[in-house]
């Protein structure tokens, strides 16, 4: 299969410009500039089925054709905040391939029009800070940064941005209320972004792997990019696996492919050939399916339709010995330190649900305490500004559901 | 151009560098904090105040930022700041188990930092390292596929 965003990434100094170059890097730049109007390259990514990678599933060219078509500034930020537990795919390309992001950005700058790209990137992740800022300052002596691109009428900056340590600050909005200088309180929507973003102008959010896909559509074209993955979901797939497998890592594989597969053909299966409990499929948020469910494709219709999510991708498998109780206690204190404070059904009803999960987890859980746990989910969601409320409520939700009888045996807390 | 500052008067050139490269004063907010956490531990309530004045925003606004991201520092830690990823698939691999590891050995708890003024030890969440867990960072630097017997030997080799 070819591969479209670890290609190449395993030759030494790929992530130097001259080795990138070598391998045909930037052509795809060179293609978009030279041979396509902004309208053309909007429409084959729209062709391509591309959806983003943050975890929402947005399909891109429509979401770049919400932007006014005016000469009004416009900014494009680029979503490096990857802070989904069980995800670091975003990492791997800024780390290895930083010249497909920066290809990536100049071509989708150049099709909505956008002269600023600022890149978030999480303040943990330094190194690929480093390598991206030396990428950055590689293709600005190259002139494919800067003023006139390529001898074109078209200029564009790349500004790096570092966050500070919340994970709210990969919603959209809070990541532009970072980048403002404010704390990362997300905004009520409408109005949107792509009509007031950034310092109040248009803006596009997109995440790091979607934005990478864009030089292999413009070179091998959207149609053939679609061709890979299910319908309505095209590409590949940056699947992050991590937990109780042989062979954990970053696989590249066509978006869709069956979880089973993943787990026992890419990963060699679980540690000490152990039984499979239970699998996150799509990040911390993503709600947690049982061994049985694991003949899924992982795209985001199919997941969505077993009540589940691809979000970023990231796949926790847990083994037989894992205690589900653990589980949902590691899960309520995330999100009780991660809900930034601002709706009340989050901050108040996080913090409760990790109060109750620890007396539960402590055996000295209450009798309607499991009931109480799933009343407040339902008084969550969808009552609070950003996703956060949701993404802490839905995997609390499904645990219970799913493994009700074991958490009643093992704690005592049987209504 | 700026009050007379103390505590981060030193520092002042280079952060009228880093302000210029902002689109505004306010949004360079983080960028500064940063660096004077670099260059000073920690960030000070005076280091705050200074802050707003050099910005000219409210001292709330400053603390408001300083306050709400977790990698800033209110207080002085030591020179050694463990951080050890508490998140899912660091802990179904154990990563308890190397707190405890690191608590007896530095005899300090979570949050606590040596009478050396050495080790901080802290509890964080995600860091992208979950295909490598157990994770932790010391400082900057990523420490990656977690037993004791490795935490022992970086930890000796940065006594």
């Amino acid at each position: 299969m070819e591969l479209i965003l670890t290609k190449n990434i395993e030759i030494e100094n790929y992530k130097n410009i001259n080795a990138y170059l070598k391998y045909g890097g930037y052509s795809a730049v060179k293609k978009a500039l030279g041979e396509y109007s902004s309208e053309k390259i909007v429409d084959e990514v729209k062709k391509s089925n591309l959806r983003g990678r943050g975890g929402a599933g947005f399909p891109t060219g429509m979401k770049w054709s919400f932007v006014p078509k005016n000469n009004e500034e416009k900014f494009l930020c680029v979503n490096a905040d990857e802070g989904e537990p069980g995800s670091f795919k975003d990492r791997l390309i800024m780390e290895k391939n930083p010249h497909l992001l920066i290809e990536g950005i100049i071509i989708s700058c150049y099709a909505i029009g956008i002269n600023t790209a600022y890149v978030y990137i999480r303040g943990e992740y330094l190194e690929s800070r480093d390598v991206f800022l030396k990428a950055v300052e590689e293709a600005k002596a190259k002139k494919l940064l800067g003023k006139n691109i390529l001898g074109r009428n078209f200029s564009l900056d790349i500004i790096i941005v570092a966050g500070a340590g919340a994970y709210v600050c990969g919603e959209e909005t809070g990541l532009i209320e970072s980048i403002e200088g404010k704390k990362g309180w997300p905004r009520i929507k409408p109005p949107f972004p792509a009509i007031k973003g950034l310092f109040q102008k248009p803006t596009v959010v997109n995440n790091v792997e979607t934005i990478a896909n864009i030089p292999w559509i413009i070179l091998n074209s959207g149609e053939k990019f679609a061709n890979f993955g299910t319908s309505k979901n095209g590409g590949t797939k940056l699947y992050t696996v991590s937990g109780h497998v042989k062979n954990p890592g970053v696989f590249e594989l066509p978006i869709g492919t069956s979880l089973r597969e993943i787990i026992y053909t890419h990963c060699n299966g679980i540690r000490d050939d152990k039984k499979l409990k239970a699998v996150i499929p799509g990040g911390l948020s993503a709600p947690v399916l049982k061994a049985d469910e694991i003949d899924v494709a992982m795209d985001f219709d199919s997941l969505a339709k077993i009540g589940s999510m691809l979000g970023s991708g990231g796949i926790i498998v847990m083994d037989e010995d894992t205690n589900i109780v653990e589980i949902m206690k590691t899960t309520a204190e995330f999100y009780a330190h991660e809900s930034c404070g601002q709706c009340t059904p989050c901050r108040e009803g996080t913090e409760w649900m990790r109060k109750i999960i620890d007396r539960i987890y402590n055996k000295s859980g209450k009798k309607d305490d499991l009931n109480l746990l799933l009343e407040i989910t339902d008084n969550i969601i969808g009552r609070t500004i950003c996703p956060l409320g949701d993404a802490a409520s839905m995997p609390i939700k499904a645990f219970i559901t799913k493994f009700r009888d074991e958490i009643e045996k093992e704690t005592g807390v049987r209504s | 151009m700026t009050k007379f500052t103390k505590i981060i008067e030193d520092l002042l050139p280079e952060i009228n560098t880093i302000i210029s490269k902002y689109r505004t004063k306010e949004s360079s907010i983080l960028g500064v904090l940063n660096f004077i956490q670099d260059k000073k531990g920690f960030i000070s309530k005076e280091a705050e105040k200074e802050v707003s004045e050099i910005l000219n925003v409210p001292p709330a606004k400053v603390h408001e930022v300083a306050s709400f991201y977790t990698m800033f520092f209110l207080n002085p830690k030591g020179k050694y700041l463990i951080q050890v990823c508490r998140s899912i698939s660091c802990s179904i691999l154990n990563s308890e188990s190397i707190i405890d590891y690191i608590q007896d050995k530095l005899k300090i708890n979570i949050n606590q930092t040596t009478t050396d003024k050495k080790f901080t030890l802290i509890k964080v969440e995600c860091l992208g390292s979950c295909g490598k867990a157990p994770a932790m960072r010391i400082n900057d630097k990523y420490y990656e596929n977690l037993t004791i017997e490795k935490v022992n030997e970086i930890l000796s080799g940065l006594r």
